[in-house]
């Protein structure tokens, strides 16, 4: 007897016929017929050998007429292959059990909320705890990234004026070469966890992935602004690199995030901040108020994973504390913030030679550097640390700013 | 390898060979059984090394079955087949012909030329050539013949000679050509064929593709767990079901040897496995 039927017309299985016989056969149990009818030409070879490769039985029914005629039985194996599968999550994160604490590795890629077929090798994601990289901000923050996305080649006036001094454009240089210095740190720290992460976090990974894209922006912008009126670019010191390396060395993802973005990139805030205010040429004050407007990002989505984090791990704050007090002795042998960068951005502030603009200049970097330690402060408040906590890390960060 | 250990002998004519026996004895191993697998690069050699006694159970395609089951008395042996994939039962092979040129039967062919795939291809060669001498057809004197020789020694596993046997006649150097039925589909969503290229002239009889042989000597209790295991395979089942999709099986069916007759026939019209059996029988 035959339960359901199906009309191919001329429709051939080399033409997308089966999916109307896989439709057919979706409405009867395993056992059960389809009686397929069609006249394209080569039916009953493709028939036979479609419903052979998908484990269903051809009986040939009526072979000759013009139409073809015959019953399908429905075999197990399609519906054999989705035993056992799971479904990872769910899609909207503020569904219940949409994030799990710990993903398996045989997830994979498969997009969240997906349903995940049995038996997969699996993919390995160090990064699969949701206590250390999660943040219910991230949606949000991505979002907030992925609209501010600026363009440099129209964002930014190349050709503004700019009247100062050689001297106080070499300085710019060598602030600008500085800067694409920590930038780089700052790109390659988050992308060595992107590539350790979970896909279950989806919202964290695309965070983390258009903070590289940011990263990417502010040294193109920074290595254009330096090269502007220049060949080459300025100074690079080896305790500002040594600083660099015991960031991008931090294996631990809270501790890197900690280091790098609350207190680094933090700090940089202020640094961007005075440049925007302080500096000669509308082309640097808008290359620093664009970059600045993107750290901001980096710096709460930092704060938004660790004050969650430090909630439910009470001892993570001692582990954070220790990680500074660790960077700073390992710092201790180097020099500090490079002279060269410290005279540039006290000319840069000064914008000329006379003796009340230098007087200008080195009270705007001093309070700089205050700015600095007050902003530091603040966060390490938010993540809970005390006031007396709070001054005693921020005094231990490197004195090279990121 | 220890002396209970089963060994299966195959023909590498894909690296995925490689994947399929390391899963394969993976999953021997997880039910108890010592198995492990030797690699041959092509039928003949592999066949060679059964009759020896290099290993147990041979992954024979149907030419190789069919050189196993008749070199195995010269040696006062007997082969049998008994275990084979449910896809391999029931084949068809197809003479295909452009759907807009004049060649529309077999006897269309006369004096044309008929592309088929490599020489030792039970499905795109022998077989279908004897049903163009069953239609009273002599092959190579009725109609010419032109091989499409990729990786002769594998018995056509490899898909390559159909595939540019097809593309042959799409490229009007041929003015037929020969495939094995499923893949018609294969080829149309490749895109090698554009839907109502072809037509069909010929769709020969059903026969049998590959098979599990053993000779009468191998170790009983082994091969009789051997088989109970492969039959037990179950597509349900995660931990096999890639196994079964690398291999292009749904289900393991008990061997039977009735679906050889075609290319039995074949081989015995053209003598083409004489040479090959003298030498073995030597």
């Amino acid at each position: 007897m035959t339960a359901a039927a199906v009309e191919l017309g001329d429709l051939g299985l080399d033409e997308g016929a089966h999916l109307l016989v896989k439709r057919a056969l979706a409405g009867v149990d395993v056992g059960g017929v389809v009686r397929v009818r069609g006249r394209a030409p080569t039916l009953a070879i493709d028939l036979d050998a479609w419903c052979r490769a998908q484990g269903h039985a051809v009986a040939p029914v009526d072979t000759t007429g013009a139409t073809y005629v015959a019953d399908v039985r429905r075999g197990g194996a399609v519906v054999g292959r989705w035993r056992g599968a799971e479904r990872a999550g769910a899609v909207d994160p503020r569904a219940l059990g949409a994030i799990v604490d710990h993903p398996p590795a045989r997830w994979g890629l498969a997009a969240r909320g997906a349903t995940v077929e049995a038996g997969a090798a699996g993919l390995d994601f160090p990064l699969c705890d949701r206590r250390v990289v999660w943040a219910d901000e991230a949606a949000r923050l991505y979002a907030q990234a992925a609209a501010a996305q600026w363009d440099p080649a129209t964002a930014i006036p190349w050709d503004a004026p700019a009247p100062h001094p050689p001297e106080v454009e070499d300085a710019i240089v060598q602030v600008m070469t500085y800067l694409i210095e920590n930038e780089t740190a700052a790109l390659i720290v988050p992308a060595r966890f992107l590539a350790q992460l979970h896909p279950h976090f989806r919202e964290v990974m695309q965070l983390l992935a258009i903070q590289c894209a940011d990263e990417a922006r502010h040294i193109e912008v920074f290595t254009r602004r330096g090269a502007l009126r220049r060949d080459a670019l300025g100074l690079s010191t080896q305790g500002g690199q040594a600083s660099l390396a015991t960031l991008v060395r931090e294996p631990d993802f809270a501790l890197a995030a900690f280091l790098l973005s609350v207190l680094g990139e933090g700090t940089f805030l202020s640094l961007l901040w005075f440049l925007r205010d302080h500096a000669p040429d509308a082309t640097t004050r808008e290359v620093a108020r664009l970059a600045a407007q993107d750290e901001a990002r980096h710096v709460a989505f930092g704060l938004a994973h660790l004050a969650r984090h430090a909630a439910e791990e009470p001892t993570l704050r001692a582990r954070l504390a220790s990680a500074v007090e660790r960077r700073h002795a390992a710092l201790a042998g180097t020099a500090g913030l490079n002279e060269e960068v410290f005279d540039a951005l006290v000319l840069l502030a000064a914008g000329g030679w006379d003796a009340a603009a230098l007087r200008r200049g080195h009270a705007a970097v001093v309070a700089l550097s205050q700015d600095m330690d007050a902003g530091r402060q603040q966060r390490l408040r938010r993540l809970g640390f005390t006031t007396g906590e709070a001054e005693a890390l921020s005094s231990l960060h490197t004195r090279n700013f990121m | 390898m220890s002396q209970d250990t089963l060994v299966l002998g195959a023909v590498a004519y894909d690296a995925k060979v490689v994947p399929i026996w390391d899963g394969f004895l993976a999953y021997f191993a997880r039910h108890g059984l010592a198995f492990d697998y030797v690699l041959y690069s092509n039928y003949e050699r592999q066949v060679e090394a059964q009759l020896r006694g290099d290993f147990h159970v041979g992954w024979s395609s149907p030419l190789a079955w069919l050189e196993a089951e008749r070199a195995a008395p010269r040696r006062g042996r007997t082969a049998r087949a008994i275990a084979m994939r449910d896809t391999d039962q029931d084949l068809t092979s197809l003479i295909v012909a452009r759907a807009d040129g004049p060649v529309a039967t077999i006897r269309d062919l006369r004096g044309r030329r008929l592309g088929v795939g490599a020489t030792d291809s039970p499905q795109a060669t022998l077989i279908p050539l004897e049903h163009v001498a069953a239609e009273g057809l002599q092959p190579g004197v009725d109609v010419e013949v032109v091989h499409h020789d990729v990786l002769v020694g594998k018995h056509g596993d490899h898909v390559g000679g159909e595939r540019d046997a097809v593309r042959a006649l799409l490229a009007g150097k041929v003015d037929a050509a020969c495939l094995l039925d499923g893949n018609h589909l294969v080829f149309a969503r490749e895109g090698v064929v554009p839907p109502g290229a072809l037509r069909v002239i010929a769709r020969t009889g059903a026969y049998d593709h590959c098979n599990m042989t053993v000779l009468d000597d191998a170790p009983a209790g082994s091969i009789a767990r051997f088989t109970e295991l492969l039959l037990a395979m179950s597509y349900d089942d995660p931990s096999v079901r890639s196994l079964l999709d690398l291999e292009g099986l749904k289900a393991w069916r008990p061997g039977r040897t009735t679906g050889y007759e075609l290319l039995s026939r074949a081989i015995d019209r053209t003598g083409y496995l004489e040479p090959w059996l003298a030498r073995v029988a030597a």
